[in-house]
């Protein structure tokens, strides 16, 4: 752990709301409830902003994720005190949960890493990008958050298989216009496809149903895939849209393994984030941007939001323990890794904490259903997500910098049940250096075996594994097949387990990052636990951009409405 | 630019304020302009003028005339004053054009200051690329842009990219773009650039904008380039006979006036009945030509005085091109070679003339013989009533008469036959794809058709006409406002079914027995709204086209032996419709009754463009009542007519004032709806 500095105390010890985490969904919390005058302390055990949405550098991502994995040994925990009886509540220990489990990091280059390793910024749970027409960039606007990041465009997105081509994903007119692998026909299909889901959007927006065609009811309750099956699209086509543009992970066609069948109802919506982002800002190339300097610059900008409105941060400062009122079991408030005791309301935490069961035998009812949200649950279906960092030389398309590359189910191997992410993340990003690029993978699996397996034949499409023994003796036919993959260097494995937010009244936890591409479930259940905690206080309702700061940045993409 | 609300229009008072100063602005200009002021500060008045509004043409005048008094004082030695006068011109339409970005005026103004020799081409083209960002489809600066690279000589290859990356990567819903591409190509084509031979460039092109059609189809854009490929692969560029009376290897039967004795004999071989000893020669081509001349095509024959014959274009246009060419050779019946088979040998283009109005020749030479019987008259000529009723015989459908009345094409001898054949072929299979699309069904129906007058082999013609007709009635009831362009399309499509073969002709065709047993094509019934086809039965002499839904008679001026026509039962509204019988001086019997002539739409728009009631006035004179104008312009010419029916079922003033107008412009008449006329 990290030792704690001597720290003066904090002044006053009395809040609204405490709330311990950095992460995306903490940071609005914090920034919407002092932006409606509560007043809220913040903390984070870490020393950087963003707890599991971190960007950070390839040593200090290699410590967190070790420390936070099973593997590590636990924490060297000071034998627990007993309940102090001193005052008029008793404290309850803390214990940390891992997140990540087989998590393999190696390193093939480590001179020139090691050269450069302050020039990455690499995120915690990529890959993952913002939609222009994102909750969270609505958010952003409405917190005035979006003053303090840059985004830049994904300049491509592609579908790839296990033959190694990349095919563009044609998602708008002109890319369905220049595409090379689609038939005529099949453009036709595709086209006339996109027409009825926006002239569906329309009829549904304008309420004018007397021209417009409308998707009947009947098919918006049916399966998604069903819907494009019956609308004639050939299979090529329906997997672009289910894997590529609706984003879904898991094999659609297969209802053993699908443990998430979309509705068209749904499908439909998805459509239009990706519709309506692909037009949202004139000076974005597509439907996708990604913040300049990592992922981790979105739960800061909420963090700068929040101190704005008079929000107090301490970093590197864990909790210890929970106080709970002796006579009825209430909330408290917590203690402070500097010892300091510390009161509020209400409490808000990172999903790793939780109570130890030893510690909760000796607990009354009361005090236990106080915590309910702190055990650990047994969780019913165990998925996860498994998640890879690649550091490479040289770009797996060439011309192409910054691009998404969706495997769609059973493209790569026939028992990959679930669609692989990549996403390739470019210097103009200011996540590596210059000749390098950073890619992310992920997909959702039952075990890590599972995930680590279809992680590892993505890459070995994309990239070339270095081998050590055929590195020094080089044969030139084997280069010359694989001359244009671009060469790995650094290469990080591990899979995060997927833990749901809990509202608890006057104790809640937060969720982990999830499995999908972007923020809008995560930015979901933090404006629903707003919503629980301040009742129907308008969010951010203040905020509404006073400061229009129109600097004009090249290829920079300025959200602003 | 496009399919953006206009923004509303500022407040009265603004806008009043706006006007008025604008007013002040204007007289002070006009004063100075009229005294020929040319200061500084007059100038800076127009400039001031002219950001208001750019649409001030005389202010832009007055700009010329002022830079041409100001290089007129300064040393032309310097360039630097030359350029320090241009450039502020250049710095004026800039303004205006921020103002408005399609001022005529600016641009044109802005390729004046440019022809005085103003050489910052560069950048004249990064202006351009900014209004052309601000506005794809701003035609003005696509215009402008073909001016200044005409300047720059830059090559229209690298101007062909230039479009592509426009389409590809901008939108490919820009007109301009496309029909940028048209010009370049066609320069490139005509002028044989490497790699833009006309096979490769149109096969490429295709290619290219089926993406833009198959992605949308409802995109004009694209569709009208497309049709101007199809255009350019369509169209043969070198003119072609494709028929002619009397046809290769036929046998005619000329006579004089009256009853030609004979009926046994007469139903092998068609008969000509001729008042003047003349017959007309008919040579019918594929697209219009001129120089159709006795110079260019040479008559070999025994019948005399035929060595300067005088060639006709049958058209309604007054101009040297059209289709259809008529000759009028000399025969005489007294002569001693009657009973005697005289051969008539007609070339064309061994002496090269014949041109196309794309400027193509006549391909080969090519000759075409006939055989001409010449009988006497016996008896005199018959004034019984036409009934259109009866007297009708069937056509021997044994008989192999029809093969020599029909002539068969000539092989096609255009460089790009096969190519084209190739390219339409391709362009069929891809479009059967699009079929649930009206342009996909419209493009696919041409297709065929176009695909179809390219068959040589009588096997298979005449395979895909059902398909034709029935996409046309598909699109009918698909976009019912065009309904009558379909309609037309589709009586095309069916004319040339019904003329594909023999067979199919021969059940049309009868022989009336009471006037020398002529032959006669009787397609009534057939919700015809157009004529077509036409090469087809040049030998007819009798037309039966009533209860059909025809709107004019245009196509019918080809068949120069027709001498009945009934068109009763159509949809003709006026006289002007009627204007090419103008050209059938055989016709002797013609039935109109049943139209809407007259009716419901007296103000036809057709006559503004080709006929002038008022100059008309004069030469009817006072005799014919001047509200019978239009009907004078085409009845005058139709001298031989005996009978007429009109007056029934249409809303003409019928009475003894039109009747009597009748009889004075056509003094043969015998026949008047059915009523003898007195002597």
């Amino acid at each position: 752990m990290i030792d704690i500095p001597p720290y003066p105390p904090l002044d006053p010890s009395n809040y609204d709301l405490i709330i311990v985490g950095t992460g995306v969904s903490e940071s609005v919390l914090a920034a919407a409830a002092s932006s409606s005058g509560s007043s809220v302390l913040h903390l984070d055990p870490n020393p950087f902003y963003g707890s599991h949405f971190a960007s950070l550098s390839l040593p200090d991502l290699t410590s967190f994720l070790h420390s936070n994995s099973f593997s590590s040994p636990p924490p060297p925990s000071s034998p627990p005190l007993p309940p102090s009886n001193n005052h008029d509540f008793i404290s309850v220990d803390l214990v940390n949960r891992s997140l990540y489990s087989s998590v393999e990091i190696s390193s093939f280059e480590s001179e020139i890493l090691e050269e450069h390793s302050r020039r990455f910024n690499v995120d915690l749970c990529g890959p993952r990008v913002v939609f222009c027409a994102d909750e969270s960039i609505n958010l952003m606007l409405k917190s005035g958050a979006n003053n303090y990041v840059e985004f830049k465009s994904i300049d491509a997105s592609f579908v790839g298989d296990s033959s190694g081509e990349l095919r563009n994903v044609p998602d708008s007119r002109a890319a369905i216009f220049k595409d090379k692998s689609l038939t005529l026909l099949e453009k036709n299909q595709l086209m006339k496809f996109f027409k009825l889901v926006q002239s569906h959007l329309a009829s549904s927006t304008e309420n004018d149903d007397t021209t417009t065609v409308k998707i009947s009811e009947e098919d918006m309750e049916s399966p998604f895939v069903d819907f494009l099956t019956k609308m004639r699209l050939p299979p090529k086509i329906k997997s672009i849209i289910l894997y590529a543009i609706a984003m879904l992970d898991y094999d659609q066609d297969n209802m053993e393994t699908c443990r998430h069948l979309l509705k068209t109802k749904e499908g439909i919506d998805r459509m239009a984030l990706y519709i309506i982002s692909m037009g949202r800002f004139s000076n974005a190339l597509g439907a996708l941007i990604y913040p300049i300097y990592g992922q981790g610059e979105l739960p800061q900008a909420f963090c700068r939001r929040a101190a704005v409105k008079g929000c107090i941060y301490v970093l590197r400062m864990p909790i210890t323990a929970l106080l709970l009122d002796k006579e009825t079991g209430g909330y408290k408030g917590v203690r402070l890794a500097s010892g300091q005791e510390i009161f509020s309301q209400k409490l808000i935490l990172d999903p790793c904490v939780t109570v130890g069961l030893e510690s909760l035998s000796s607990l009354t009812d009361q005090q236990n259903e106080t915590l309910s949200v702190l055990v650990p649950k047994a969780l019913i279906n165990k998925e996860k997500v498994s998640r890879g960092i690649c550091v490479i030389r040289g770009s797996v398309k060439a011309d192409v910098s910054n691009a998404l590359i969706v495997y769609p189910p059973k493209s790569l191997f026939p028992e990959q049940l679930t669609a692989i992410r990549v996403m390739q993340l470019g210097s103009g990003l200011a996540v590596c250096p210059a000749d390098m690029h950073v890619l992310y993978l992920s997909t959702l699996c039952d075990n890590d075996d599972q995930g680590i397996k279809s992680l590892l034949s993505a890459m070995s499409n994309l990239i070339r594994l270095p081998d050590p023994e055929n590195h020094q003796s080089d044969s030139v036919v084997e280069n010359d097949t694989c001359e244009a993959k671009p060469i790995l260097l650094w290469r990080a494995l591990y899979v995060q387990e997927l833990v749901k937010g809990e509202y608890g009244g006057t104790i809640s936890s937060m969720p982990s990052p999830d499995g999908n591409l972007n923020y809008n479930e995560i930015v979901e259940s933090a404006l629903k636990l707003y919503e629980q905690l301040m009742g129907s206080e308008e969010l951010f309702k203040e905020e509404t951009s006073v400061e229009n700061t129109t600097e004009e940045n090249d290829g920079g993409v300025d959200i602003e409405d | 630019m496009h399919g953006r609300p206009r923004k509303a229009a500022s407040k009265p008072e603004a806008s009043a304020a706006k006007a008025l100063k604008l007013r002040s602005v204007q007289s002070q200009f006009m004063s100075n302009h009229h005294r020929k002021i040319y200061t500084q500060e007059a100038i800076q008045l127009s400039a001031k003028l002219l950001a208001i509004n750019p649409e001030a043409y005389t202010a832009w005048n007055y700009r010329k005339l002022a830079v041409e008094d100001n290089l007129s004082r300064i040393d032309d030695s310097d360039p630097s004053l030359v350029n320090s006068i241009l450039n502020e011109e250049l710095e004026v339409v800039a303004i205006a054009l921020r103002r408005n970005l399609k001022s005529y005026g600016a641009w044109y103004h802005r390729k004046w200051v440019l022809s005085k020799g103003h050489s910052s081409l560069e950048k004249e083209l990064q202006l351009l690329n900014k209004y052309q960002k601000l506005d794809l489809r701003n035609f003005h600066a696509w215009n402008y842009r073909r001016f200044v690279l005409e300047l720059t000589k830059t090559p229209q290859q690298d101007e062909l990219h230039y479009t592509t990356d426009m389409i590809n990567d901008v939108s490919f819903s820009n007109y301009s773009a496309w029909h940028n591409r048209s010009e370049l190509l066609s320069s490139l084509v005509a002028k044989k650039a490497d790699g833009f031979m006309p096979k490769e460039t149109i096969r490429r092109e295709l290619d290219y904008v089926h993406n833009a059609i198959f992605t949308d189809e409802d995109d004009q854009s694209a569709w009208f380039y497309y049709l101007w490929l199809l255009d350019q692969t369509v169209k043969m560029e070198t003119p072609l006979r494709t028929s002619s009376w009397p046809s290769d290897g036929s046998i005619i039967i000329l006579s004089g006036p009256g009853c030609f004795n004979g009926s046994s004999s007469s139903s092998k071989f068609t008969t000509f009945c001729s008042e003047s000893g003349s017959f007309p020669l008919i040579l019918y081509f594929d697209q219009a030509v001129s120089g159709v001349s006795s110079s260019t095509v040479t008559i070999d024959s025994e019948l005399q005085g035929n060595q300067d014959l005088v060639w006709e274009p049958v058209s309604d246009k007054n101009s040297q091109l059209s289709c259809v060419w008529v000759a009028r050779l000399k025969f005489d019946s007294a002569e001693p070679c009657f009973r005697k088979e005289n051969k008539v040998k007609v070339s064309l283009g061994k002496s090269q003339g014949i041109v196309s109005s794309r400027g193509c020749y006549l391909s080969a030479p090519y000759e075409f013989v006939f055989t001409v019987h010449i009988h006497d008259t016996v008896g005199e000529p018959q004034e019984g009533i036409v009934l259109w009723t009866d007297g009708f015989d069937n056509w021997d459908a044994q008989s192999k008469d029809l093969n020599s009345l029909i002539t068969s094409d000539q092989l096609n001898a255009d460089t790009g036959f096969e190519w084209r054949k190739q390219a339409i072929k391709i362009e069929i299979e891809c479009f059967r794809d699009l079929h649930d699309s009206k342009f996909g069904k419209l493009i696919l129906a041409r297709l065929l058709m176009a695909e179809e007058t390219m068959i040589s082999d009588d096997a298979v013609k005449g395979v895909h006409y059902n398909e034709i007709l029935q996409l046309y009635k598909d699109l009918m009831a698909l976009n019912s406002s065009h309904d009558q362009y379909y309609k037309d399309e589709h009586s095309v499509a069916l004319l040339h079914k019904v003329t594909s073969s023999t067979e199919s002709l021969s059940r049309r065709l009868f022989l009336y027995r009471n006037m020398n047993n002529i032959v006669c094509l009787r397609l009534n019934n057939l919700t015809l709204s157009r004529i077509a086809a036409v090469e087809k039965f040049l030998f007819v002499q009798m037309l039966d086209l009533s209860h059909n839904e025809l709107h004019s008679a245009e196509g019918l001026e080809a068949m120069q032996l027709l001498c009945c026509l009934n068109l009763c039962h159509n949809r003709i509204r006026s006289f002007s419709a009627l204007d090419s019988l103008r050209h059938l001086k055989q016709l002797r019997v013609l039935d109109v009754s049943h139209n809407d002539m007259g009716g419901k739409h007296p103000v036809d728009t057709t006559r503004y463009l080709c006929s002038r009631p008022l100059s008309n006035s004069a030469e009817i004179g006072r005799q014919v009542p001047c509200k019978y104008w239009d009907a004078y312009l085409v009845l005058r010419d139709l001298k031989k007519l005996k009978q007429l029916d009109i007056i029934r079922g249409n809303d003409l003033i019928a009475g003894e004032e039109f009747s009597s107008f009748v009889r004075q412009v056509l003094p043969k008449l015998v026949w008047l709806d059915g009523h003898k006329l007195a002597s």
